[in-house]
Parts: structure tokens; sequence; C-alpha cells
């Protein structure tokens, strides 16, 4: 992938764009994303089933590739909701791809 | 029907005329002159002022969605929000055709209460989530779908206890 992809993928997008956590139909947490670092750092805050129900409605990877342009990250979070997995064990599984991701996108800056 | 410091005060007849138009606005004026007892003209008048003065709003028809076929979902969402950014979000709201109605409410957090229909469950998180959750000052937001409706109805003078009250002692008055 080139350097300006890369680049691309760390931007700040306009709130409009921006990630919004929801726990269920039209629940709204209160907190949103619009950036990769920044929704690293809102996977350990919003509340766990937040997490289950964007990742079992695909709404973290069409967003982080719609969005964010990040096909390899989106291929990831796909290949998460394979594990079943839920409460904090999901978290972590999350927290650790997208920081593993963003890592390595950083270190080629 | 007199005007109080710009407000004008009901007497028991436009109370009446009005009461007969909630039943059925699709009367004429000699049935509703026939059924209290006065000229057509005193209806017509009294009609055309309340017109006139907004006190009559608007004649509609009252459309029982699922009859047509419509499946559409409702929903009651709390939006919970900003104080200052309060009036800003209920404007936006009032713009969209999805939203039916639009309150403030009185509790500790400052709160708008919308009623809003979607086609389906999918369409109404996609709106709240494209167009309310990124309007600036959205603190946060509880959305309850409606499953069965047990009662609806418009604000009715017959149902304002007060209202009652007062046509029937003036009408007592009347009488005697």
């Amino acid at each position: 992938m080139s350097l300006g992809k890369d680049i691309k993928i760390l931007k700040t997008v306009p709130r409009e764009k921006a990630f919004y956590f929801f726990t269920s139909i039209g629940n709204y947490t209160g907190l949103s994303a619009s950036s990769l670092k920044e929704f690293m750092e809102k996977i350990n805050e919003v509340n766990v089933k937040s997490l289950e129900f964007h990742l079992h409605r695909n709404d973290f990877e069409k967003w982080i590739n719609e969005v964010l342009e990040d096909q390899e990250l989106a291929a990831e979070m796909r290949k998460l909701q394979k594990f079943n997995l839920v409460g904090e064990n999901l978290r972590n599984q999350i927290y650790v791809t997208v920081s593993r991701r963003l890592k390595r996108l950083t270190s080629q800056l | 029907m007199k005007l109080r410091n710009n407000i004008f005060a009901l007497d028991v007849t436009d109370y009446k005329i009005l009461e007969a138009l909630q039943q059925d606005a699709r009367q004429t004026y000699t049935d509703i002159g026939e059924h209290l007892d006065i000229a057509h003209s005193t209806v017509y008048d009294r009609i055309k002022r309340m017109e006139q003065y907004g006190i009559i709003k608007q004649y509609t028809t009252i459309v029982d969605a699922g009859k047509t076929g419509a499946k559409n979902i409702t929903a009651i969402m709390t939006i919970y929000t900003e104080p200052k950014e309060s009036e800003h979000v209920a404007e936006k709201l009032c713009k969209a055709p999805e939203v039916l109605e639009v309150y403030t409410s009185l509790s500790e957090e400052l709160q708008i209460i919308a009623k809003i229909t979607a086609e389906n469950q999918e369409r109404l998180h996609a709106f709240i989530a494209n167009s309310i959750a990124p309007l600036p000052g959205v603190l946060r937001i509880r959305t309850s779908i409606l499953t069965k409706k047990f009662k609806e109805n418009q604000f009715s003078i017959g149902s304002d206890p007060k209202k009652v009250r007062f046509i029937k002692e003036t009408s007592n008055i009347e009488r005697r």
C-alpha cells in the first residue's frame, strides 16, 4: 500500500461521516469517533453491548471500508465476526485488531 | 367571543360550535344551528371569526394508516441535548418529513421528545444515525418503537373537564 493512501486512512472525517455508537436500534450512546485513533479509544470506553450490536450488523466493517477507506482493516473486522465473540473478549479482540493496524500505519509515517 | 388582553375569550356558544365541529367537521352551518338552537348565520359568523383568529387552525382528515396498507413503524425518540443547542436540534427535527411531532420536556436534563415514522427498523436506525446523532449538541438518544396503539385522540373541547363544566353551568343559567 502507498504511503499516501496510509496517511489518508489516518484522516479525521467531518462529524456527519463520524462513527456513532449505538447499543440497539435508535439508541445512541453519545460516543462517536471521527478518526481511526479516536475509534480505537472509544472501543475501550463504550458499553460492550454497542460493540456486539455494530459488529453483528457489519457497521464497523462498512464504516472502515467506506469512510476511512481501509480495506485491510475492514477485512479483519469481517473475520472477527466468525469467532462469535461477546462481552469483554470481543472488546479486547477489536481493540487489539484496531491498535495493531494503527501502529502499523503510524510507524510508516 | 370577546377580546381580552389580545386573547379571545370564547363564550358557551363558541365552545358548543367547536365541540360540534370536532365531532363532525363536515356538517353544515344549518345542521349545527339546528342542533344548538341558534341561527345558521350566527354559526357562520362565529366559525369565520374563530378561523380568522386562528382558534380553528384547520379542517383535516384522520387516516387509519393500517387500513391503507402502509406498514410503517412509529417510534418515540428522547433526545438529550446541550441546553444552548436544544432549539437548533428541535428546529432541525421539525424540518424532517420522518418526524411527526416534536416537544421539549421538563425534567432534570433538557430533553426533546419526538414522534417519528419509518418504513422499517433499518430505515429508522439509518435516519437517527445519519441525521439526528450528528447534530451539534446531541448528547444521547433513547428510542422506543411503538407496538400497539390503545388510544389516540386530538385535543377536544369535550375532553377538557373545565370547559365541560363551564358549558354546563352557563347552559343552566341561560335556561333559567
